[in-house]
């Protein structure tokens, strides 16, 4: 339930990066890993944003939901990929390589395994990356340093605002689905999905209720004490950029030249061992 | 002239959407190194009085205001609302959705950081006042590992960082345990010594604020102030029971007695209270006079719990370590105990919501292990604390229909139910109103209306008066009583010691996780260990009965419960 999607407090050298120099790389990677079918940049990519989890201090525990919903949604995706286009491989590298002597629409081609494994690679070189930028965020730091980089400070701390009650509004959604339940809204397995999704909407009103009667009161503590007041403001959490966040960005930039340059030398995104 | 703050004249206001003004020609000055105590049954205006001094309103609620508001010198509608924050810090009624940082130390620099206020001294700042507020050890602490009474001092600290000449506390009370209650009075009392500033309390709960003197104490009703005078003079007049405020309790008890109360007598504080020896012997009289035997206790549980544990499964935390305890048919019963001690964990458990990890529970007679939570609802009602958190209709009928809809019950049994529930519950009358037209009072008997329909045998109840004024508190309550005169048994978590007193057959009290006493209030809330581990706090009654040289000090507590129960209420 908890740490669905939450900063994690911990003493590493990723948590120390300020959050901008986290987000700068976060675009840098995931754009390195878009534009890229190449497998040996894939695995590289996967590979480091795994290793990148312990140094970071974060462990599988911490992301396991995540994980799982990712995993669940690569699955179907990857089925639903071969069900409806199974040829998509063979008109991708140009050739058609039938496997285990079978033939016919649905028949197995190495072109279309290694195109979906690079699918897949791409999942584990982007998602690890991600989960742990939020992981390793400080909501406020985060804002103090989107403020640096240009962003309004009003934008920036409804961002961390936000990311602050997560864990709040899930224990409100837990307290609120208990009572809906006792009154007998269906939320497990026994019911249909379509009764269960209606059931939702029961906890989902009084949810958005209670948020409602929230954000009011936070607003007025917020002007209370002179939010607004100044067309800056200074941040008790903000950091100075240090080496180590220059280095992150050099790295990271250079994945992103690599996947240019890449795709500039196979003559397109995909890396074809077939010709 | 220079060490007015406050000061209104003629002032009057009426909200943009409402049809009557809220507050009409009020006067009142507050001097600096004043505390002031504003009082009044809900809706009187105090709350709004309280927008106006800090600037809320105008900036934020539109409205006509007529007369004029000063704040230092001048015209509060000259000014912006970050000029008001400047001299007045407002620490708001709820300190856990007031709370901006992300942990203590952001929170208490919230406003510097606004202010520009540079990072080094910014942090200076912050470590100076969390030193005054004895908080340095949790700056790093996010708002959810924080104890109530934490919260608070927190709240405090984030408008002392801007040097403030006005402190205002709109329900400092609400939401906080007994004893965090009174100490965070002894705080606000050492705040104002050590910066000399004003301090504007606004509160309903009379004799809790009354642990500390106050200068003043201005009363308010229907949108007029009826009284601004000190606490003596206003504790001997008549006004207070006119406007639906409780006056302290050892004062009701005095009464009854058929004691005189005088200003002369210093009623606003037992310590300081004077009694004739004719008035000692009165008291002592009328506790002789209504002493009474032990009364028989029901026969034949409901509710029977036995070694029961439960550990959470994320933080591995150990809430609940063999409790036993049973519940009888028909008994309103109050549990206590401060916040985390295991309470609601207890009522979760016992409506199936969390999964004991040892233990049996049965209900009459009944092992209640195999139930689901919906078919433990239909036997134990819930009813949370907040009633917005259980509303998800739009009309009051469907609302109260809606258990019994998705439990596939036909229709015209559906409307028979539901009509005879609102029927008791009294709102029959409006049961085709959206439930947005309802006052807070009114949609708390919705939700205790729609566990009701189910017919439970019994109802647990999570804080069913918070944030009540007196008059509300007591519609709300006799409603329990009622339910409970009709064989429902009621149990009731609860914070307020007039409620356990007043209402409550027994209060069962837990601690850490165990329960450490199980008998009735008298006895609890004279018993000063217990009181004290559960943070309670013990009734002035019990105060009362040693001034008077009354040993039994639990058996007078218990007279005058029995006296008010079969005199006062009906």
């Amino acid at each position: 339930m908890n740490n669905l999607f939450n900063y994690i407090e911990r003493k590493s050298p990723i948590h120390e990066l300020t959050g901008a120099t986290k987000l700068v790389c976060l675009f840098l990677w995931s754009f390195a890993a878009m534009t890229t079918y190449d497998t040996r940049l894939l695995v590289v990519l996967a590979v480091l944003g795994i290793a990148l989890f312990p140094v970071g201090r974060i462990r599988l525990k911490d992301v396991s939901f995540m994980l799982w919903f990712t995993l669940v949604f690569l699955v179907l995706n990857t089925v639903l990929v071969y069900v409806f286009s199974p040829h998509h491989g063979t008109e991708i590298y140009g050739t058609c390589t039938y496997l285990f002597g079978l033939s016919g629409h649905f028949a197995p081609t190495a072109e279309q395994f290694f195109f979906q494994l690079n699918y897949i690679l791409k999942y584990f070189a982007t998602i690890p990356f991600v989960l742990l930028f939020v992981c390793t965020t400080n909501p406020s730091e985060f804002a103090a340093s989107l403020n640096k980089i240009g962003v309004s400070y009003s934008v920036s701390y409804s961002v961390a605002l936000a990311l602050r009650y997560i864990p709040d509004i899930q224990k409100q959604y837990h307290e609120i689905s208990q009572a809906s339940q006792a009154r007998g809204v269906e939320l497990s397995k026994k019911a249909s999905l379509i009764s269960r999704l209606k059931s939702a909407s029961a906890i989902l009103v009084p949810l958005i209720l209670s948020s409602m009667s929230r954000i009011e009161i936070i607003s007025n503590a917020m002007e209370l004490r002179c939010f607004g007041k100044n067309k800056k403001r200074t941040w008790y959490m903000a950091q100075k950029f240090k080496v180590l966040d220059y280095v992150s960005m050099i790295v990271c930039a250079l994945l992103l030249v690599a996947s240019l340059v890449l795709t500039h030398i196979n003559g397109s995104r995909f890396f074809n061992p077939f010709k | 002239m220079n060490d007015v703050i406050v000061e209104f004249k003629d002032l009057g206001f009426q909200y943009r959407a409402q049809a009557k003004p809220t507050l009409y020609n009020n006067n009142l000055t507050v001097k600096k190194g004043e505390k002031i105590l504003i009082a009044g049954p809900s809706g009187c205006g105090k709350s709004t009085m309280a927008s106006l001094i800090n600037g809320l309103i105008p900036f934020s609620y539109k409205g006509e205001i007529t007369g004029s508001l000063l704040i230092k010198g001048k015209e509060s509608r000259d000014m912006s609302m970050f000029d008001i924050s400047h001299i007045v810090g407002t620490v708001l009624q709820d300190s856990d959705a007031q709370f901006v940082g992300m942990t203590v130390a952001e929170d208490l620099a919230f406003a510097l950081e606004n202010d520009c206020v540079e990072q080094g001294q910014m942090k200076n700042k912050v470590q100076e006042v969390a030193k005054i507020l004895n908080l340095d050890q949790v700056l790093r602490h996010a708002p959810s590992e924080l104890s109530g009474g934490q919260k608070q001092r927190v709240s405090v600290g984030g408008v002392m960082a801007s040097d403030v000449s006005l402190f205002l506390f709109d329900e400092p009370l609400a939401n906080l345990d007994p004893k965090t209650g009174k100490s965070a009075i002894e705080l606000i009392d050492e705040l104002q010594k050590r910066t000399g500033a004003a301090v504007i309390i606004i509160e309903h709960r009379l004799e809790d604020v009354l642990h500390r003197p106050v200068d003043r104490i201005v009363l308010m009703n229907g949108g007029r102030i009826v009284s601004d005078t000190t606490p003596d003079e206003l504790l001997a007049s008549a006004k207070l029971a006119e406007c639906g405020v409780r006056e302290p309790l050892y004062l009701t008890a005095l009464k009854y007695a058929g004691v005189e109360i005088r200003p002369e007598m210093h009623p606003a504080s037992l310590h300081d209270l004077v009694l004739s020896r004719q008035d000692e012997e009165k008291i002592r009289s009328f506790f002789i006079k209504n002493q009474k035997g032990k009364r028989a206790l029901p026969e034949g549980n409901l509710l029977s719990v036995k070694n029961l544990s439960f550990t959470y499964e994320k933080t591995e935390k150990q809430t609940l370590k063999d409790i036993s305890v049973d519940i009888g048919k028909g008994e309103m019963v109050a549990i206590v105990g401060t916040n985390g001690a295991g309470k609601s964990t207890f009522s979760k458990v016992v409506c199936g919501m969390e999964k004991e990890s040892a233990g049996e529970i049965s209900f009459a007679g009944k092992d209640f292990s195999d139930y689901s939570i919906k078919e433990r609802a239909e036997h134990v009602g819930y009813v949370m604390q907040n009633p917005n958190q259980m509303i998800s209709k739009v009309m009051i009928f469907d609302e109260v229909a809606f258990g019994l809809r998705l439990r596939g019950v036909p229709e015209d049994e559906v409307k028979e139910r539901v009509e005879k529930a609102l029927e008791i519950c009294g709102l029959y009358k409006m049961r085709n109103w959206p439930i947005s037209a309802l006052s807070y009072g009114q949609k708390k008997r919705v939700t205790i209306c729609s566990i009701l329909v189910l017919e439970p045998e019994m109802m647990i109840l999570d804080e069913p008066t918070a944030g009540q004024d007196y008059r509300n508190y007591t519609r709300i309550m006799e409603f329990l009583k009622e339910l409970n005169d009709r064989g429902i048994t009621i149990v009731m978590i609860t914070h307020d010691m007039h409620l356990m007193l007043e209402y409550a057959d027994r209060s069962i009290v837990f601690n850490d996780g165990r329960i450490i006493a199980d008998k009735t209030c008298a006895e609890v809330l004279t018993d000063t260990e217990i009181v004290d581990r559960a943070s309670l706090k013990e009734t002035s009654l019990y105060h009362l009965a040693g001034k008077c040289g009354i040993e039994d000090a639990a058996g007078f507590v218990q007279s005058f419960i029995d006296y008010e129960r079969e005199n006062v209420r009906k």
